[in-house]
């Protein structure tokens, strides 16, 4: 069991209907999607809007049904004709934190029946026990005891983030779903949360899906990193070498375009362009308008996501 | 050194609450010389947003009123400005844009109808003239297309397509100073980037003043000349932006830089800032900064520290850091 | 510039925001709640010990005490039929108020539980809202003065006529208030904790939609007595000789202009508790909706 990843993801397509004036289009959210999670890694997965990351995080989890193609979590089939039994069985394992805390926790609901709420849904729990469990998962974050009995809008977002990790490892899950966690965080409160994600993936042994929007958190907390954009993988790699030597050119126009902390820093051309509609995709690689390299080729013919090199894939005419 | 464009001294901003008034921002004081590009970086709740708006004086008069200071702009003090003196000020000599593209747009006008509006109030421009400028100004913003484009609504506009729009309407008037605040915040990283390159071809181009505000230290490092960090309401270090890079005085800056993640370190941990941002009604002995800093003597809960001058431009609000340091100057 | 002040409001209320007070302590501090909520408890209260503060039987006439303009005897003078308008106007605080309690605890219920209905099973949501249509589309008045009509002359028909008049706004609130909440992250949460539709509305969704209710039903504490005075007016409502404040004032209409104290006494008094509602209302508003926003 020990090489099973404990996610799979095939060829994983979902589209959603957008009614306007005109009528009604379809918007390709993502178009075959293929990753797969080890047991204790941390997939990093980047992209900037419309690069369906988010999708595909609450596909995961069950928050949106998937299109076609499969996911597969812990060995179950999620996707398939039994889809919800098979997610119910996994259930428990599986755990999703979510970016806005302020959005996260009922504003009407004390901290300690938050964090006490998959427990009470899961059922089974003594209230001793049940009392017990969340002292020790307050204990756990590094918020004091006594906020069981608060309410939400007394707590700073770094605190109310803690708080939601909390809640999202009541059942002792492995599996979590960490859809930019930090971004709504004041830069001195972010760090305080990724190290927790840290420590509690030593502690605990937890696997992650990293979702975030450039490529800068994504290095203290990945083991492997995946690009998106406009609805499919361009290119993963272990960490080291996406920031050493990216392959794909957007990869490397992301890792360009984040500001660095560097007054003397020489910043490479900036990238042109915007993210195409996804109602309306250019035709071969989504990329191709934007892109410095593109060729023929890339304008006629979708690039696949192809091995490129020991446990990396790319997708990009380039590389063929 | 000729007298700063914009000068503001010892400004205090206070918010009516349910038990009073608050503090929001305290003593601050900084300068925007002619053609600079000055930087205002720190957390929610440092207050440098409420000095952006003070600049512009668009807070709420019966919540809000500034006890003491000034805020010069050539020769008006803007804290005693008339309104009509207010109104030639905001959008012909300083402009601002915002975080949000879409909530600073009218949905229901086109593009170029809310240019021109700016350019018939200020400028006196209508008809084919203003359309003329209109088209031009949504160029000069990189907007492609720009003759078409401006008779889209708002909503047809990406998010990086609407904050051009908003900086071609604040430049619409050639002002001397523009305040962005967060104006990138919103918009992703490659986005980011263009627009920000956009806004430093922009201040060569028109010779402007930029106040740049922002809670990113890249963005500041990439940006400003100069920098001002603000921490709950006060600002703690001023200076010129290597020099702020290369030695920060101030505990709270050094922790800043180091909780940057970085590109290019492969430390397994990220460097973190201890405890929380106070809230602006928790009352704290001397420096605010105090219970999160790991250098703190006793004397740091005394008094509320005073800005002392480091050299080289430098200046900081941490009088136990600059003694170690040993190059105070006057 | 086109937008001058955007953001301000925002900076001052992030600011200002609160942090570890309760909603009661900040409602007590509140003037427009504190007036609003002194006025109707003291009508209350007078309604309530009405026979310890007048002996006088409300309905008790004495020919030879017609038409006493206001005096030590009879504060707010007397009637056609020498009743004691005072003690009138106290056992019509009694009608009055009840009228509007009940149509505000009943439509909030029926608003409460057809609102999140509408917002949770899809399905459901075109009928019942086309049926909130439908009654909309009548002025609240006529539609109250029809129900009332075709169900006699009673208090539980007053009651049932209002309730059903002013269903349809609450629904409309609760369920547009249950469809932003239902698109927050806390409710996914639970849906990613396997929760099952009842506990989402019960623990989620419901206690999060009751703000802007409370503040509606206040208004419709108003609307209500304001609509059964008219009802009463009218002739449809309740009928003398109980009293309430709308039929006081119908049965004074003939006499206004040799006693004007009939009709000037009730009249205070509608408005006096409509007022102190309205204050309650928008102070209940100020209050609770920054909390909704959760002080961003």
């Amino acid at each position: 069991m020990v090489d099973q990843p404990i996610v799979e993801v095939r060829d994983l397509r979902k589209t959603f209907s957008v009614k306007h004036a005109g009528g009604v289009s379809t918007l390709h959210a993502l178009s075959g999607v293929n990753f797969e999670i080890m047991r204790g890694e941390t997939l990093g997965l980047v992209g900037e809007s419309g690069s369906g990351k988010t999708t595909a995080g609450r596909i995961l989890v069950g928050l949106v049904p998937a299109g076609s193609g499969s996911v597969r979590l812990f060995g179950h089939d999620i996707t398939g004709a039994d889809g919800k039994a098979q997610l119910a069985k996994v259930r428990a394992r599986l755990q999703f934190v979510f970016q806005d805390p302020y959005a996260s926790l009922n504003p009407r609901m004390r901290i300690g029946s938050a964090i006490a709420e998959p427990l009470d849904i899961a059922g089974g729990w003594s209230r001793k026990d049940r009392n017990g469990r969340v002292a020790e998962l307050l204990d756990l974050v590094g918020l004091p005891k006594t906020s069981i009995d608060r309410y939400p809008h007394e707590f700073s977002g770094g605190q109310r983030q803690r708080i939601v990790i909390a809640r999202a490892l009541a059942l002792n899950p492995q599996f979590v779903v960490c859809d930019e966690p930090v971004s709504a965080l004041d830069v001195s409160m972010q760090a305080q949360v990724v190290n927790l994600l840290l420590d509690l993936q030593d502690r605990l042994g937890l696997s992650y899906l990293f979702i975030a929007h450039d490529l800068a958190v994504v290095r203290a907390v990945s083991t492997r990193v995946a690009v998106m954009y406009a609805g499919s993988i361009v290119e993963t790699a272990p960490k080291s070498q996406i920031y050493s030597d990216p392959q794909h050119p957007y990869s490397r126009a992301l890792l360009d375009a984040v500001p660095r902390a560097d007054p003397n820093y020489v910043r490479h051309p900036v990238v042109s362009g915007e993210v195409p509609s996804l109602l309306d995709p250019p035709p071969g690689c989504c990329f191709h308008p934007r892109c410095p390299f593109a060729f023929e080729r890339c304008r006629v013919e979708v690039p696949i996501l192809r091995e490129s090199g020991p446990d990396r894939r790319v997708a990009c005419h380039l590389f063929t | 050194m000729a007298a700063p464009l914009l000068s503001i001294r010892n400004l205090t901003v206070q918010f009516r609450v349910d038990t009073g008034w608050v503090t929001a921002i305290d003593d601050v004081s900084l300068d925007v010389g002619a053609g600079d590009c000055v930087g205002v970086v720190g957390e929610s709740g440092s207050g440098k947003s409420v000095t952006a708006l003070s600049v512009l004086q668009l807070h709420d008069r019966v919540s809000t009123r500034m006890p003491s200071g000034s805020i010069l702009y050539q020769d008006d003090d803007l804290l005693r400005a008339k309104g009509s003196t207010m109104r030639r000020i905001r959008g012909s000599e300083i402009a601002m844009i915002f975080q949000d593209p879409m909530s600073s747009l009218n949905p229901v006008l086109t593009i170029a109808d809310q240019i021109s509006e700016t350019l018939r109030q200020h400028q006196g421009l209508t008809g084919a003239a203003a359309r003329r400028r209109v088209v031009e100004l949504l160029g000069l913003v990189r907007i492609p297309d720009a003759a078409r484009r401006a008779d889209d609504y708002p909503h047809r506009l990406s998010g990086g397509m609407r904050q051009r729009v908003m900086i071609a309407m604040a430049i619409a008037c050639k002002p001397r100073l523009l305040i962005a605040d967060e104006p990138t915040t919103a918009l992703d990283v490659t986005i980011q980037a263009q627009i920000l390159e956009l806004l430093r071809d922009l201040r060569r181009e028109l010779g402007m003043s930029v106040m740049l505000i922002s809670h990113d230290l890249g963005v500041i490092a990439e940006f400003a000349q100069r920098v001002v960090v603000m921490y709950a309401g006060r600002v703690v270090e001023a200076a010129p932006v290597t020099q702020l890079f290369r030695r920060p005085v101030h505990p709270y800056t050094m922790g800043l830089i180091a909780a940057v993640p970085a590109l290019d370190s492969e430390a397994p941990r990220l460097t973190t800032i201890a405890g929380r941002i106070p809230g602006p009604q928790e009352i704290i002995p001397g420096c605010r900064f105090s219970p999160r800093c790991a250098l703190v003597q006793p004397s740091c809960l005394d008094e509320p520290p005073s800005m002392q001058t480091v050299g080289d431009g430098q200046s900081a609000r941490c009088p136990p850091r600059i003694q170690v340091l040993g190059v105070r100057h006057g | 510039m086109t937008d001058v002040g955007i953001g301000t409001r925002a900076t001052a209320a992030a600011i200002a925001a609160p942090r570890g007070y309760g909603t009661l302590r900040r409602l007590l501090r509140h003037r427009s709640f504190l007036i609003g909520f002194t006025i109707i408890a003291l009508l209350a209260i007078l309604a309530v010990l009405a026979p310890l503060i007048t002996p006088i039987d409300p309905s008790a006439m004495r020919v030879r005490l017609r038409f006493r303009p206001p005096q030590a005897a009879f504060w707010f003078g007397t009637d056609q039929f020498g009743r004691d308008v005072f003690t009138r106007v106290l056992y019509g605080a009694r009608i009055s108020l009840f009228v509007g309690f009940a149509v505000c605890v009943v439509s909030g219920l029926c608003s409460a539980v057809l609102g999140v209905i509408a917002a949770q099973l899809r399905r459901l949501d075109s009928a019942i809202m086309r049926l909130m249509d439908a009654l909309m589309s009548f002025p609240a008045i006529l539609l109250a003065l029809g129900i009332a009509a075709a169900l006699g002359p009673r208090v539980s028909s007053v009651i049932i006529a209002l309730t059903v008049a002013y269903i349809p706004a609450g629904v409309r609130i609760v369920r547009a208030a249950a469809l932003t909440v239902r698109e927050m992250d806390f409710v996914q949460a639970a849906q990613v904790s396997g929760a099952s539709s009842l506990r989402i509305v019960l623990r989620h969704i419901l206690p999060n939609c009751l703000s802007p209710l409370l503040v509606h039903l206040t208004f419709i504490f108003a609307y209500a007595m304001l609509a059964e005075a008219a009802l009463s007016f009218l002739g449809v409502g309740i009928q003398p000789p109980i009293a309430s404040w709308g039929n006081i004032i119908a049965e004074g209409r003939d006499y206004a202009t040799q006693a004007w104290w009939v009709m000037l006494f009730p009249g205070i008094a509608i408005s006096l508790a409509a007022l102190s509602l309205n204050l309650l209302g928008d102070a209940l508003g100020d209050m609770l909706d920054p909390r909704l926003k959760g002080g961003e």
